[in-house]
């Protein structure tokens, strides 16, 4: 599958072919600007292919028309480096809101959302805001908002790229734990230290090509 | 619950940026004014026409000094043309009578002037008041005849005036409207940049389009029919003051506009504002959220 952007004099990912199985746990490497990022975009039905097809839970969401993302979304969620939580916000309204907007009605929201922010580890701090929290637990609130609607996959674009290497850790391990309720998860990073701690399937990407991919593979 | 949460942020979104809605909602009641004013003016124009022109009549002045004969001839051929459909003859007293009447404010004309001096007359019902031109031609070259008057000229310039009047109101609500679009454009620009992190959270989740667009279209279409409103009550004013002020004198010239044909116009006035509200916030959002 091939994606180039408009105005970009190379494609941004050339001829790249990947089989990610459900259950799986990848992480993407690669330099900045390889095209890591674009593998996130174009599972998210951010972006479209030139050439090629994209399948996702066994559909084919290629030629998918806009109108039906939306509740294609719903069977993924997502993690990025800036976390990306309402401000106005306290962590429970944060992963309510994400239910709420999705039609779930509050009394779903008061069941769920208490479980998913003890599974995260944020028990007792549901009421603070993000601002009031470390950089670590607001993280910790964005896993708890994408995996709240139990995915099938979650995609994560550098999530420890703001944190400190312990909390890092510990975000790893959180993802580790949601992968093994058997949820794929996609991530994208260069932390070396986590790849190489982490000992799972690794695929560099450099140039837009894929120029390895190796199971339970370390940063290289 | 979605319902609810939908027009809490329509209401949350108004008082956001109340000074954009107000401009918004002001601009929207000036152009439906002028709307609804344009289209009961249209109305009006309508009716008036159909009433004068009914009784319009082409007045036929004899010279002077036109003998008895050929009065006699000129009567019997209207009354046997077949455009005319009725035929009154006015004698110099009658004439009189009517100069009286119309001037009885300007008693120094009335006592300079002697019945002697009117003209005898002619007035004709046509059967088709456009025909004049025809009544003209036919008997202009007659013995005894000295003007021929036709009352539709005139009319045609009053209607000209009103449908000039009619015109302007439209050209002004179109103007307005085209400003009140801008503005329902800006606002929803505004409302949708700064809740911007819930529409990109709401993207990624997975939230519905209709969802995401829904309190900002539907913020928008409120201003739209809280301006509808004022335009009513504007033209609601208009109609009161019109009524306790100089406009009376007009009121046996023009029909007067009724309580409820100012009210039947409020259905027309709330579905433009509504409509080219709605249909402005989608439009803008199509291009600025890309959802």
């Amino acid at each position: 599958m091939t994606k180039t952007y408009p105005k970009a004099s190379r494609p941004s990912l050339d001829n790249v072919s990947v089989s990610i199985e459900k259950g799986e746990f990848v992480f993407f490497i690669g330099p900045s600007g390889s095209g890591k990022s674009t593998i996130i975009k174009l599972l998210l039905h951010e972006v479209t292919p030139n050439k090629g097809r994209v399948v996702v839970n066994g559909k084919d969401v290629t030629s998918m028309r806009s109108w039906k993302r939306p509740h294609f979304r719903r069977s993924i969620g997502c993690v990025f480096q800036d976390f990306r939580l309402l401000p106005n916000r306290t962590a429970y309204e944060n992963v309510a809101f994400a239910l709420e907007v999705i039609g779930k009605t509050k009394a779903v929201a008061r069941r769920v959302v208490p479980e998913v922010l003890e599974l995260v580890g944020l028990g007792g701090k549901e009421h603070r805001y993000p601002h009031e929290l470390s950089g670590g637990e607001q993280q910790r609130v964005a896993v708890a908002r994408a995996f709240v609607n139990r995915p099938l996959i979650l995609l994560a674009d550098e999530p420890t790229g703001n944190l400190d290497p312990d909390t890092s850790i510990e975000i790893m391990r959180l993802l580790d734990r949601i992968n093994r309720t058997g949820t794929t998860v996609v991530m994208v990073t260069h932390d070396s230290n986590i790849v190489n701690q982490m000992r799972r399937r690794v695929i560099e990407i450099e140039s837009g090509r894929i120029v390895r991919d190796q199971a339970r593979g370390v940063y290289g | 619950m979605r319902m609810k949460y939908v027009l809490s942020e329509v209401l949350v979104g108004l008082w956001r940026n109340v000074t954009m809605t107000l401009a918004m909602i002001i601009t929207m009641a000036v152009s439906l004014f002028m709307l609804g004013g344009s289209g009961l003016l249209y109305q009006k124009v309508g009716d008036m026409k159909d009433l004068y022109y009914e009784n319009v009549q082409v007045s036929i002045f004899l010279k002077t000094d036109v003998n008895e004969q050929q009065r006699i001839d000129l009567e019997t051929k209207l009354k046997a043309d077949p455009m005319i459909k009725e035929v009154t003859y006015v004698n110099k007293d009658e004439a009189y009578k009517r100069f009286q009447q119309m001037y009885a404010d300007a008693p120094d004309l009335v006592n300079a002037v002697k019945p002697d001096q009117l003209p005898e007359s002619f007035r004709l019902t046509l059967v088709n008041p456009e025909q004049y031109k025809k009544i003209y031609d036919e008997y202009k070259t007659s013995e005894g005849i000295d003007t021929i008057v036709d009352q539709s000229k005139l009319l045609d310039k009053v209607f000209g005036v009103l449908s000039g009047f009619q015109n302007g109101a439209l050209v002004i609500a179109i103007v307005m409207a085209v400003a009140a679009l801008l503005l329902v454009a800006n606002t929803i620009q505004v409302a949708a940049y700064s809740k911007r992190r819930e529409v990109a959270v709401m993207k990624l989740v997975g939230a519905s389009n209709w969802f995401i667009q829904a309190p900002f279209v539907l913020e928008a279409v409120v201003a739209g029919l809280i301006g509808s409103i004022l335009g009513l009550v504007a033209l609601i004013a208009l109609k009161v003051l019109a009524a306790g002020s100089s406009m009376a004198a007009l009121e046996g010239l023009i029909t007067p506009i009724s309580w409820s044909e100012i009210l039947l116009t409020f259905p027309l006035m709330a579905a433009v504002g509504g409509l080219v509200s709605a249909v402005t916030a989608w439009v803008t959002l199509r291009f600025y959220l890309r959802v």
